[in-house]
């Protein structure tokens, strides 16, 4: 495109799901990114490092996605907005990473555009990372994991990412996927202040060449089983504190549908079409879509499964989904279905086709 | 065509047949006109051989997910894409091809390579000292157009079933009227010809986003160009 | 090796070791893997070691090969193939191992298991190839990238202050081996020397003296964006002012053998 992109005020603008993301990381005032190269996500370093010169940003490579967390992490705690993408096997190693930034409570952000799995599989799509990224460490998953559907939602949630992440302390995740990465369409950028979202400024842990200050002590490692129970039950109350403020979910026509489809991120998108192509017609079906998988919107759909007879959940995964909603709302008499394509994409027809076979 | 739904149309063809780029133009022109655009190239790890697929949607509400069981709009643009497109065909598709007595270069399946669709590999035999000014536009480059005579396609390989077969010889006009490097915009022509899925007004806009260093570099090419997209248009509206 | 006669036509020898079912094969046109295999090919042949062979290889352009030799081979993760063959060889000690991979899964991800299996002097051998970029990803920089080189994440060329230097692997290797290790650096432009090389390493591992490490360079005209005379010429000249071609380390000849 000859035009060039200017953060100022707001710009419709027509691009790739990669591009999008490097945008917003301009847009969020981060300051440095690490990566090691994996499809689908290798743009996002690819705009970055051309991005880099005109915003004064910094950029390295490092020599895989354990280095990639880890330098992360460190450029945290150096006071930088520093953030980190992958995919695939790199989210895997990535996980060693994020464990320390929950257990220390380090503001890491991290841009997953999901591949097939397991192992290397395919680098094109599937929502088999979704388990991974909500609960991939050796903790209890304490963190934010963002689940993005369209690229209005890839700027947006990358923005934010980084305001969630320096406001509650909490690792924080956009979990797209190779399809967003790699496909063309519109969005509107904006500069945030411009729309009165104030960006959390970034403030060092360490390292600061100031006389007299009081020196910080940090570690992961504890000493007894008691020791590490009251640490985490801090970390539990922090979690369970944020959760209200933080949990976002789009749910449509749930108060009235005999049935209601739930489904997260690529999917939700043929769902949304399924469910205005049913109600067009006066069927009643409903549309649940948690933006925050974790954490999980439990309450909400909890309440929409005790007024609807039955749930369809519909991913692109053998039951990753699956799982966060009966855990969601157990105890509830409602019946699942399902529709579960581990790797391949889903269309509206084919959850059209499959609300039709359901007998209520 | 509805406009309620979503417009699929499927691109197919050889590398270098700038099937990628027709797709791109498409979708881009879609959304200056303000409508809802998708578009998304296979992509994988078998990319550089075999066809080339593009998925573009059209539509004036949110368009659900990006790739479609049965295209509104199917364009295969060499003999092999017949065969591989075979499965986006449906009752209510509408069916465009090129039908000149050409065989286009084949880059063979099994010369795959990377990741990365965007990556044009470079033109073995051009070199620096002997950079060829291309006759037809001058200050441009000339490259190699590897098609050569041939059967085309054969007709029986066609999907019977489908609402509308519009075949017309873009290979062969680009080649005798233009130059062999619009082809594909003699196809976007035709599309629209055979569609009217978009105003040709706001191709021709795109065309000059696009393409507007270099239509200012030599207003040649605009002309050939917009002739191209144009000849296709009226070769299609004739025909209907 | 098979000569093949039609109708009056000679078609060029093949090792017995290739997989028919899978040539042509898969590599851009121009890339030096092909050529490197093929070599490796004829030494499998020339050993008479078919049958023993452990073909393994990486992700990236490395994971073109998983089924290139009708030998028994095994596609691993980025990084991992030399931690694989070393398992596998410790608890098969009869099977010749091979290793095979690019700068990324040899320098960069996988840097620590190539040390690793350095100093503990494990008798595999491993053949890398390096041609300055990531190529299966679509050409960024690798830790073989050369000062100025543009890549898709040097987009305004290798800086050295911000990324440091080329990584000379062999040297690494050579330094931190003990005796018995055979350590070499060859190119797609000499192919005989090369050849020469790999079989050195193999015959390392296979008489047990030590690890078996050759680097070889090689080109990627898709991602370098060279025409064919250029790409030569980048391999030839500009990758061998950096990156010294001959042998580094070999096993010191036993007394009295």
């Amino acid at each position: 495109m000859a035009e060039e992109f200017v953060l100022e005020g707001e710009q419709r603008v027509f691009m790739t799901g990669n591009e999008v993301v490097a945008w917003a990381a301009v847009a969020a005032k981060a300051d440095i990114m690490y990566g090691y190269p994996i499809t689908p996500q290798n743009e996002i370093m690819h705009y970055w490092t051309r991005l880099a010169p005109k915003y004064n940003k910094r950029f390295l490579q490092t020599e895989d996605e354990i280095s990639a967390g880890f330098t992360t992490l460190g450029g945290i705690l150096a006071g930088s907005k520093a953030f980190t993408g992958t995919s695939g096997p790199g989210n895997v190693l990535m996980q060693e990473s994020a464990n320390m930034a929950e257990m220390m409570r380090i503001p890491m952000v991290c841009v997953i555009q999901q591949r097939g799995g397991p192992s290397t599989a395919t680098v094109i799509y599937a929502q088999q990372e979704t388990q991974l990224t909500c609960f991939g460490g050796n903790g209890e998953g304490h963190r934010v994991v963002y689940s993005t559907a369209t690229h209005q939602d890839l700027f947006d949630y990358t923005i934010k990412a980084f305001n969630t992440a320096w406001t509650y302390r909490f690792p924080v995740f956009i979990l797209g996927d190779g399809y967003q990465a790699k496909m063309r369409e519109p969005l509107t950028m904006y500069d945030p202040e411009s729309k009165g979202i104030k960006m959390v400024s970034a403030v060092p842990t360490l390292g600061q060449n100031v006389p007299g200050k009081q020196f910080k002590y940090l570690r992961n490692c504890l000493n007894t089983e008691e020791e590490l129970h009251e640490v985490l039950l801090k970390h539990i109350a922090d979690y369970e504190n944020m959760a209200p403020q933080v949990i976002e979910y789009d749910a449509r026509g749930c108060d009235d549908a005999d049935i209601v489809i739930v489904s997260h991120g690529m999917v939700s998108r043929a769902a949304l079409s399924a469910y205005h192509h049913f109600r067009a017609k006066g069927v009643k079906v409903g549309y649940f879509r948690p933006i925050t998988v974790r954490p999980f919107p439990t309450e909400q759909l909890r309440t929409i499964a005790d007024k609807t007879k039955k749930l369809l959940v519909a991913e692109s995964a053998q039951g990753q989904l699956l799982k966060m909603v009966q855990a969601g709302i157990y105890g509830s008499t409602t019946e699942i279905e399902t529709l579960l394509r581990p790797g391949l994409g889903i269309t509206s027809e084919e959850i059209i086709d499959v609300v039709e076979q359901i007998k209520l | 065509m509805s406009m309620g739904q979503a417009v699929k149309i499927a691109l197919a063809g050889e590398g270098g047949q700038g099937v990628q780029s027709i797709a791109e133009i498409l979708a881009e022109a879609a959304h200056d006109l303000g409508k809802e655009a998708l578009y998304i190239p296979n992509f994988g790890v078998e990319q550089r051989g075999g066809v080339s697929i593009a998925f573009v949607q059209i539509s004036d509400q949110h368009i659900g997910a990006p790739k479609f069981i049965t295209a509104d709009i199917l364009i295969p643009l060499s003999p092999r894409s017949i065969a591989r497109t075979k499965q986006y065909a449906g009752k209510e598709t509408v069916y465009v091809y090129d039908n000149s007595l050409i065989m286009p270069s084949e880059v063979n399946d099994q010369i795959v390579g990377i990741q990365y669709f965007d990556t044009v590999p470079p033109c073995p035999t051009d070199t620096a000292a002997q950079v060829v000014e291309d006759p037809k536009i001058p200050g441009e480059t000339k490259t190699y157009n590897f098609a050569k005579e041939g059967p085309g396609v054969d007709p029986k390989q066609i999907p019977a079933d489908v609402k509308k077969v519009v075949a017309i010889p873009a290979n062969d006009i680009a080649k005798n009227e233009f130059h062999p490097r619009v082809f594909n915009i003699i196809i976007l022509g035709a599309v629209i010809g055979a569609t009217e899925i978009l105003p040709l007004e706001i191709i021709k806009a795109s065309l000059e986003t696009k393409f507007e260093d270099k239509f200012k570099a030599d207003p040649k090419l605009r002309e050939l160009n917009f002739g191209a997209l144009e000849r296709g248009y009226q070769l299609v509206k004739k025909v209907m | 090796m098979q000569e093949v006669r039609s109708q009056g036509e000679f078609l060029p020898a093949m090792p017995t070791c290739w997989n028919e079912a899978t040539k042509p094969h898969k590599f851009c046109p121009g890339c030096g893997h092909g050529l490197i295999l093929k070599t490796i090919g004829e030494l499998i042949d020339e050993l008479e070691i078919r049958d023993r062979v452990v073909f393994g290889c990486d992700v990236g352009c490395s994971l073109l090969a998983w089924d290139f030799f009708a030998c028994d081979s095994l596609q691993t993760h980025h990084g991992r193939v030399t931690p694989t063959m070393v398992g596998f060889k410790r608890a098969n000690p009869d099977a010749i191992c091979i290793a095979y991979m690019g700068d990324g899964g040899g320098y960069a991800i996988g840097s620590q298991h190539l040390f690793n299996a350095s100093v503990r002097n494990d008798r595999i051998t491993v053949v890398l190839c390096n041609n300055t970029n990531y190529g299966m990803t679509g050409g960024q920089m690798a830790p073989t990238t050369l000062p100025g080189q543009k890549t898709e994440t040097t987009p305004y060329g290798r800086d050295v202050h911000v990324t440091g230097y080329p990584t000379k692997g062999p040297e690494m290797v050579a330094t931190v081996t003990p005796e018995g290790a055979y350590v070499a650096r060859g190119s797609m432009h000499n192919l005989r020397q090369l050849k020469s090389f790999i079989r050195k390493a193999i015959e390392t591992q296979i008489s047990g003296s030590g690890f078996g490490f050759v680097e070889a360079l090689s080109s990627c005209p898709t991602n370098w964006r060279t025409n064919a005379k250029k790409t030569w010429e980048f391999v030839e000249k500009d990758m061998t002012a950096y990156f010294d071609v001959g042998e580094i380390k070999a096993p010191q000849a036993k007394e009295g053998v």
